[in-house]
């Protein structure tokens, strides 16, 4: 169908080209300035002055996969903002976390869920778990030019793949490189130490709960370790988010849940600070 | 070379109209009406995958009759829309009301200004948070606007269509009830037709669903909903059988 809507001068466009069910092709035709990957990155490398996200985990379990970030933003060595969430709800199936420069990854994670939305109510369909993490790739590479100089953004996703009834966990770098995951993974500048604590949390027949628990040990390790990573504030009330997506979908985990796991965590730490023991032999 | 013979603007703007009613009245009706929880949606359409019923947005749908390459390209122009503003202001910024607007400009534009006008008829509905705020607009092919209240009926024999919805529309009804009116109206269009749940596509905007509100109805589910209507006395339109066990959240996902 020709388009008709060159003459209306409201939107134009709108109703031309329908052959694309990408959002974020449509809006490079269509406005491309607002497309992130368009804009020319800063001549100079950024300072520390821009805030920055930072501990994000992910552990499968049968039936599906937690994620869990921690809550706190640094301008170098202040505190930008102590209750940031960096998790969010992808689409029905799949979950979205960011690590680095906090501003590009929340105008990431808006387009990425416009991008899966659009995608969905053009085709009558879902797309694969894969399609949706190879969608994302392109948004991170887009982002190259400004990872170059000092505001890189590292996503996590995650998803419940419908066919094989699993969680499945992609990770990426600056440069748009998608890896797959098996069991579990971290992202971030407490990824180091989170990932140690999972790796000997982690246990293939872990319940919904108890992958949520693994989370925030491996949260609480990280901040241990790493003056950017927050841990549970328990005066204020902040906790991490923790979200689960299984076969029902997508449901973040409400602040009584997490306040209660949290708060098991800070009270085991009193007797053992460095968390649960792995058997050594 | 011979000259083209004059045709006054009115007789051109007649057999355009004349020309798209024709084209609209050879459809099946679509009905949109009112009910407790919402708006329902209720179209004849033995397809499962051409919808005529279709989610614009969080609170928004559509709904349309007509030629459907034509109805499909406004409803994927609909979702730019709706996306576009929603991702460069927020959500809630999205109304029907201006996509109503954009709707009536374009199909304004096409019935002046091309030689073919579009054989549809639209409704964008938005449900608000009572029965009071509940949005119906319906668009023509001349991109005339009217809002409506209550109930619509749009496509072939919409006159009659319509005057059953008149008989039989009460406000404030649950949605079986809502859903036996709509489909009693749509058995109007002919004599002797009867409506199967599997010729039916249904849709709602359910008030009390989070985040995005619009739902499909499987052809399970349409079934129970009219045999619970008929209170199991007649028959009645139902096929599938069965009391209404199933809760009506109990599946999210839409059934296509």
């Amino acid at each position: 169908m020709a388009s008709h809507d060159s003459h209306t001068g409201r939107l134009p466009g709108l109703f031309a080209n329908p052959d694309t069910s990408s959002f974020t092709e449509f809006l490079g035709a269509y406005s491309p300035e607002s497309l992130p990957g368009r804009r020319t990155p800063p001549a100079s490398r950024a300072g520390d002055e821009i805030p920055h996200g930072t501990t994000i985990v992910a552990v499968n379990f049968p039936g599906g996969v937690v994620m869990a970030g921690d809550r706190r933003a640094t301008a170098g060595n202040m505190i930008a903002q102590r209750d940031i969430e960096k998790v969010f709800r992808a689409d029905e199936f799949s979950a979205i976390a960011i690590a680095g420069t906090a501003g590009i990854g929340i105008e990431m994670v808006r387009l990425f869920q416009v991008e899966l939305e659009h995608y969905e109510k053009r085709e009558g369909r879902t797309l694969s778990v894969e399609g949706k993490a190879n969608r994302l790739a392109t948004m991170v590479r887009q982002n190259l030019g400004m990872a170059m100089q000092g505001l890189a953004v590292v996503p996590l996703f995650a998803g419940y793949d419908e066919e094989r009834d699993e969680g499945r966990i992609f990770s990426y770098d600056p440069a748009g490189g998608r890896y797959e995951e098996r069991d579990f993974y971290s992202v971030g500048s407490g990824s180091v130490f989170a990932r140690g604590a999972l790796k000997k949390l982690y246990r293939a027949d872990l319940s919904a709960e108890d992958a949520a628990l693994v989370c925030v040990q491996s949260l609480y390790d990280a901040a241990d370790d790493d003056s950017a990573t927050g841990g549970p504030d328990l005066t204020r009330g902040i906790f991490p988010v923790v979200a689960a997506v299984t076969s029902d979908g997508y449901r973040r985990l409400g602040e009584d849940e997490v306040g209660a796991l949290a708060r098991a965590v800070v009270d085991g730490r009193y007797e053992s600070p460095g968390g649960p023991t792995a058997p050594l032999r | 070379m011979s000259m083209p013979f004059y045709v006054s603007p009115e007789q051109q703007m007649k057999d355009k109209a004349d020309y798209a009613r024709k084209g609209i009245a050879r459809g099946r009706s679509v009905v949109v009406l009112q009910y407790d929880d919402g708006i329902l949606f209720v179209a004849e359409n033995p397809s499962r995958a051409l919808h005529k019923i279709s989610e614009i947005y969080d609170r928004i749908a559509f709904a349309a009759v007509g030629k459907y390459n034509e109805f499909e390209n406004l409803r994927l122009g609909g979702v730019r829309y709706a996306d576009i503003n929603g991702y460069q202001y927020d959500r809630r910024d999205v109304t029907a009301r201006g996509l109503a607007n954009v709707y009536a400009q374009s199909l304004g534009t096409i019935f002046t200004e091309t030689a073919k006008p579009y054989e549809v008829e639209l409704v964008v509905a938005e449900v608000g948070d009572d029965a009071e705020t509940d949005q119906i607009y319906r668009l023509t092919f001349d991109g005339s606007v009217s809002d409506e209240h209550g109930y619509v009926a749009m496509g072939g024999q919409a006159e009659a269509v319509a005057q059953s919805l008149k008989d039989g529309y009460r406000e404030g009804s649950a949605l079986a009830a809502a859903l036996q009116t709509a489909v009693r109206a749509l058995e109007a269009q002919d004599a002797e037709r009867r409506l199967e749940a599997k010729s039916l596509e249904v849709a709602v905007l359910d008030r009390n669903r989070e985040h995005r509100l619009f739902k499909r109805l499987t052809a399970a589910r349409i079934g129970e909903l009219l045999s619970a209507a008929d209170g199991g006395a007649a028959s009645g339109a139902a096929s599938g059988g069965g009391k209404a066990a199933e809760s009506e959240d109990a599946s999210t996902a839409d059934d296509d």
